[in-house]
């Protein structure tokens, strides 16, 4: 299909990773284009106006915004390859409840992992903690999310996965430890061509949020 | 084959009436329970165990939980009425404004419910700021959904009750129909839907005369 495609992104956004990761799945050529959030493009304003934030994926000129509903959107209209959501209306909605999950519990405490200190930083390691055990007693001993292949909720969650050094190394614990079954998910995504084309560095990632913390929090 | 359907849900809640408005406006029959917010039943313990939250929709013995969540399930299960479009990138866009409505404007009205004075004219300043957003998105349209209701429309008409509300309560009045027409289209009137909207007015009024005698 030739299609004009381009993705607005920032690298180390672990939303723009799941919509690389897709683009990776299905085979699609796309232009890449990196955006500087303190100064954004006109055209990411004209294509995300509401919210003004990446990822933004642009289709013959047509916008998508918000990551998940650009990774159904890819998932529907690209459909013959590679599927990511389950052909069975109930194992769809389970899929969307845990994207919804993720999406509602967990960016919220890992950004105070590395924003706050003290008691605050107690507070957000422990609720990111719990958050990591709901969603590891839903894999269980599936090799992932979505079963014996790699599906939605995986492509939502391993974002997250490059951050984690990030967190670790701020919040001063370590979240294999706590959490042995995700870890293991992570690497057994990341021997996937899609996720290790797509994610980020981890320690690439620490030195970004190391400079991010110069002006949030004195260390 | 038997279908059994029930949905748990909570009166006055706005999440719990969407789902209504959907299973109504494709003529499922279905099993309404009532939850006591503050003394839940085990069923729905068990059957939203993540979030213990209702509304939860139960489709032969199978819960599915989040109101957006099982919007979309209906509509997959029950293809007659649809209430997502069939076009790509018009699902995209209708998922969006669902989301910009749950994620922004709701929470927004909400903070405005709970705070007073200065502050309350703050938010509603924002929320006001926000629903120009959403009626800019209707564009002299009836409905969200075009020539009918669909996704949006299921989604924002908590909007139109809320809005009611907030004037009886509080004496609101920034946004009235008359600064945003998109309440026109939000408070639809159609044969089913008619009941259901005035149901949930008539319930959202008796909750905000009974806040207002608390207060």
């Amino acid at each position: 299909m030739a299609e004009e495609v381009v993705l607005l992104d920032f690298w180390p956004s672990m939303f723009g990773v799941r919509v690389r990761i897709v683009l990776v799945e299905k085979g699609i050529e796309y232009e890449y284009r990196e955006e500087d959030l303190r100064n954004k493009s006109s055209l990411l304003l004209q294509m995300n106006p509401v919210h003004k934030q990446i990822p933004v994926l642009i289709q013959n000129g047509k916008p998508v915004c918000e990551s998940s509903i650009i990774v159904q959107y890819i998932d529907e209209v690209w459909h013959d390859k590679a599927p990511l959501l389950p052909s069975d209306p109930y194992q769809r909605a389970q899929a969307r409840f845990w994207v919804d999950f993720i999406d509602k519990k967990l960016y919220n405490p890992s950004r105070r992992i590395w924003s706050t200190k003290g008691e605050e930083l107690e507070a957000a390691k422990k609720e990111f903690i719990e958050v990591l055990k709901v969603l590891e007693e839903q894999l269980k001993d599936k090799p992932f999310f979505g079963g014996e292949t790699f599906g939605y909720v995986d492509v939502c969650l391993i974002g997250y996965y490059c951050w984690f050094y990030a967190y670790e190394t701020f919040g001063n614990f370590s979240i294999e430890a706590e959490c042995p079954q995700i870890i293991a998910w992570a690497k057994r995504c990341t021997q996937k061509e899609s996720v290790s084309k797509s994610l980020p560095d981890g320690k690439k990632v620490f030195g970004f949020v190391q400079e991010l913390r110069k002006k949030f929090v004195v260390d | 084959m038997a279908e059994e359907v029930k949905l748990y849900g909570m009166w006055a809640s706005p999440y719990s009436r969407r789902v209504e408005l959907a299973l109504k406006l494709k003529g499922i029959p279905y099993e309404y329970i009532e939850e006591d917010l503050f003394n839940k039943s085990p069923s729905l313990l068990k059957y939203n165990p993540v979030h213990k939250k209702i509304p939860v929709l139960v489709h032969n013995g199978k819960p599915i939980a989040e109101s957006l969540v099982i919007l979309e399930y209906i509509d997959e299960t029950w293809k007659n009425n649809p209430i997502l479009p069939r076009d790509s990138h018009e699902r995209a866009m209708a998922r969006f404004w669902a989301r910009f409505i749950d994620e922004k404007i709701l929470p927004s009205v909400r903070k405005a419910n709970n705070c007073e004075g200065k502050e309350r004219e703050v938010v509603m300043e924002e929320v006001c700021e926000q629903m120009k957003i959403l009626e800019k998105e209707l564009n002299g349209k009836d409905f969200f959904g075009g020539d009918s209701i669909r996704f949006v429309d299921i989604v924002g008409n908590v909007l139109a009750l809320w809005f009611q509300v907030a004037q009886e309560l509080h004496g609101i009045e920034v946004c009235t129909p008359e600064n945003f027409p998109v309440f026109e289209a939000l408070t639809i009137k159609e044969s089913e839907w008619e009941k259901a909207v005035e149901e949930a007015c008539k319930q959202l009024k008796m909750l905000g005369s009974q806040l207002k005698r608390e207060s």
